[in-house]
């Protein structure tokens, strides 16, 4: 026998310090409320510019967070809406992402589902190497893609965006649903063949329903992604009836070196906002286990 | 109802060695066959290309008479219970059941009996609105009975239902099942690798191993007349003992294993010197673990025996003839002429 079991037994109580917990807790919540802070910030600042008069913003000693001298206005946003095109760019800019969205998920999805089920490392590699397309910066693809858009007849016009965004859109929402597509188990699919269907009914109503998480994915990153573009957007087009948002208000608010900061925040604001609720009322879809239960265990 | 049969059926992934190797068999109409084999043998294999999951590299699939070898899932006419169940994750137990009538189109009344029917077999009634992630082990595997169930299928494909229950569900499961199967008669292929399972529920057992079929019989015929060695040791727990005398292998069962005194002079028996080594009490029954010559050897008495021999000491055993069952050494095959 050896001398540890010829003792009498004690729990190792040193491993369980008290207070630990609580402290472990402290350290977790001051992180949550670091990054919140964090990530929090700009936007605040955003919210608070686009209703500060000028001798607000412009005095350096004034605490951005709050309104300091003047009282608040909504004279930025007048400005925004009658004096610029900015409803012209909002409109472009929900057509060419509501179109830009459709020929993504119209392309992007059939393509995970193919290279997921293409057996062996194919399909993988494959995801890969189209993945590694969107990394190409657009500003170096915008000079063939000039060529393109010219021989379509498309210059000057909101629809080049939505020929030419998918090239960045397509690849990086293939690869985004390639891992959804392989959480989802094939068991669920080649079962609803068994229960009567083809492959691709089987397709649509049993793996298309567990991949909606997926689906809201890729509709959001497009959105998102269709927003910030601004390279192309500049490039292609010109003329201030066409331009989305990203290029329109910044030709049209910053004259010359001055910038026309309070509007400029609110043009960014009033698309922001839709985007950051649109990401909230989804959250839940995203994270929640959507295979759980599928296949035992 | 029909009979499923498979043709010289062949399945190679890849350059492996084939995962299904000319498989030939048939399932009679109304029979419950069970395919019983180690695991990697290819049960899944051969039970995904009768559905249709799989197409064959070579050979055909034939169910009632007729050749579906290039018919898709949906056009045999089966229903096939997963390794796993497959539910779907995104709907109630009451639309996982209703899944397969939907596809087939059935009327929405006739549906919702067929779904009551089913889940009242099943003991399902009190779930119906819950999702398969808020069910236990054995509650999933029950809806995807009632799933299979509800379409009145031709044939049923069952890939080891019962694997994810502990061990008193699954006792009363197979209860079940088979009660269940015998009641409806449809023809029923059963994937096991359980030998219990597979000797409790099966009309008729197909040995499997590395791709073949070693033997086919009932449970009877598969435990007391053993084809080869394979079958012999796979079977049995603790399994077929084999001593090895000339170019022969000397085969019994554990239980057939007694001292030399017991056995009656006017019956022959075979005489082997055992040395027994360790006891083992199960209760109903003892194990002396032992060797002959160099072989390990195990016996088998009920519990309620004296066993008038001690451990550690060689004792004479016997086996009657008609229980011995010899293989070639060589081989493995089972040899019908006594040495
Ligand atoms: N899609 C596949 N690609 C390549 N090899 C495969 C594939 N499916 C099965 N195999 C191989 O075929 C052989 C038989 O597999 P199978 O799944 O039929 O075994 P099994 O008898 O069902 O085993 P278990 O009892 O573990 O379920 C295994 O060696 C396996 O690795
Ligand atoms: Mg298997």
């Amino acid at each position: 026998m050896s001398a540890a079991a010829a003792q009498p037994y004690e729990p190792d109580i040193s491993s369980t310090k008290r207070g630990g917990k609580a402290a472990r807790r402290g350290v977790l919540y001051l992180a949550a409320i670091f990054f919140s802070v964090f990530a929090a910030l700009p936007f605040a600042w955003m919210v608070f510019t686009v209703f500060k008069s000028n001798q607000d913003l412009y005095n350096g000693q004034n605490v951005p967070f709050r309104f300091n001298e003047g009282s608040p206005t909504l004279d930025n946003i007048r400005l925004l809406w009658n004096q610029t095109n900015y409803p012209t760019f909002l409109q472009n800019t929900v057509v060419v992402s509501i179109l830009v969205v459709i020929i993504t998920l119209l392309v992007a999805v059939p393509a995970a589902y193919s290279l997921t089920r293409l057996v062996g490392r194919w399909g993988e590699n494959l995801g890969i190497a189209i993945f590694l397309v969107y990394l190409i910066p657009p500003t170096l693809l915008f000079i063939p893609m000039t060529r393109v858009v010219a021989v379509l007849g498309l210059k000057n016009s909101m629809f080049s965006m939505v020929v030419v965004y998918p090239t960045f859109t397509i690849p990086f929402c293939t690869w985004l649903m390639m891992g959804f597509f392989k959480s989802v188990p094939w068991d669920i699919e080649e079962q609803a063949m068994i229960d009567g269907y083809s492959r691709v009914g089987a397709i649509w109503r049993a793996v298309l329903p567990v991949s909606l998480p997926g689906i809201l994915t890729v509709i959001v990153f497009t959105v998102a992604l269709t927003l910030h573009e601004f390279v192309y957007a500049l490039a292609f087009v010109t003329s201030s009836s066409e331009k989305p948002v990203s290029t329109g208000v910044t030709t049209e608010l910053i004259r010359g070196d001055v910038f026309f900061w309070q509007s400029l925040m609110a043009a960014a604001a009033i698309v922001a906002i839709p985007v950051a609720l649109l990401y909230t009322l989804f959250l839940d879809r995203f994270v929640a286990g959507f295979t759980l239960g599928a296949v035992k265990g | 109802m029909a009979s499923v049969e498979v043709r010289e059926i062949v399945k190679q992934f890849g350059e492996n060695a084939p995962a299904v190797d000319h498989i030939s068999l048939t399932a009679q109409d109304g029979e419950f066959l069970v395919l019983l084999g180690p695991s990697g043998c290819g049960k899944t294999t051969l039970l995904r290309m009768i559905g249709g999951l799989e197409p064959p590299t070579s050979g055909d699939v034939v169910i009632g008479n007729h050749v579906v070898t290039h018919l898709p899932p949906r056009a045999r006419r089966i229903a096939m219970v997963f390794q796993s169940y497959a539910l779907y994750p995104h709907m109630s137990v009451h639309d996982n059941i209703a899944f397969p009538l939907r596809a087939q189109g059935t009327p929405k009344a006739e549906q919702e009996k067929r779904i009551n029917w089913a889940a009242s077999i099943l003991g399902l009634d009190g779930l119906m609105k819950r999702k398969p992630r808020q069910l236990s082990g054995g509650q999933r595997q029950r809806v995807a009975l009632a799933r299979a169930l509800v379409r009145e299928p031709s044939v049923f494909l069952l890939d080891e239902p019962l694997s994810n229950l502990d061990a008193q569900r699954r006792a009363s499961a197979r209860d079940e099942l088979q009660q269940f199967q015998r009641s409806i008669g449809t023809t029923t292929i059963y994937v096991t690798h359980d030998q219990v399972e597979a000797m409790g529920m099966g009309d008729r057992i197909a040995v499997l191993n590395l791709g073949t079929v070693r033997q086919i019989g009932t449970p009877q015929e598969i435990y007391d007349d053993p084809a080869d060695t394979f079958v012999a040791t796979f079977l049995g727990s603790p399994p077929m003992n084999l001593v090895e005398r000339g170019t022969m292998l000397h085969g019994f069962r554990p239980e057939h294993f007694s001292p030399a005194a017991w056995h009656d002079a006017a019956n022959p028996f075979e005489r082997f010197s055992f040395v027994p080594h360790r006891e083992e009490y199960l209760g109903a029954e003892r194990l002396i673990y032992g060797e002959v010559g160099d072989e390990k050897v195990v016996a088998r008495f009920p519990a309620t025996t004296q066993l008038d021999f001690s451990i550690g000491h060689p004792v004479e055993f016997g086996v009657a003839t008609r229980h011995m069952r010899y293989f070639d050494a060589e081989s493995g095959v089972r040899s019908y002429e006594t040495p």
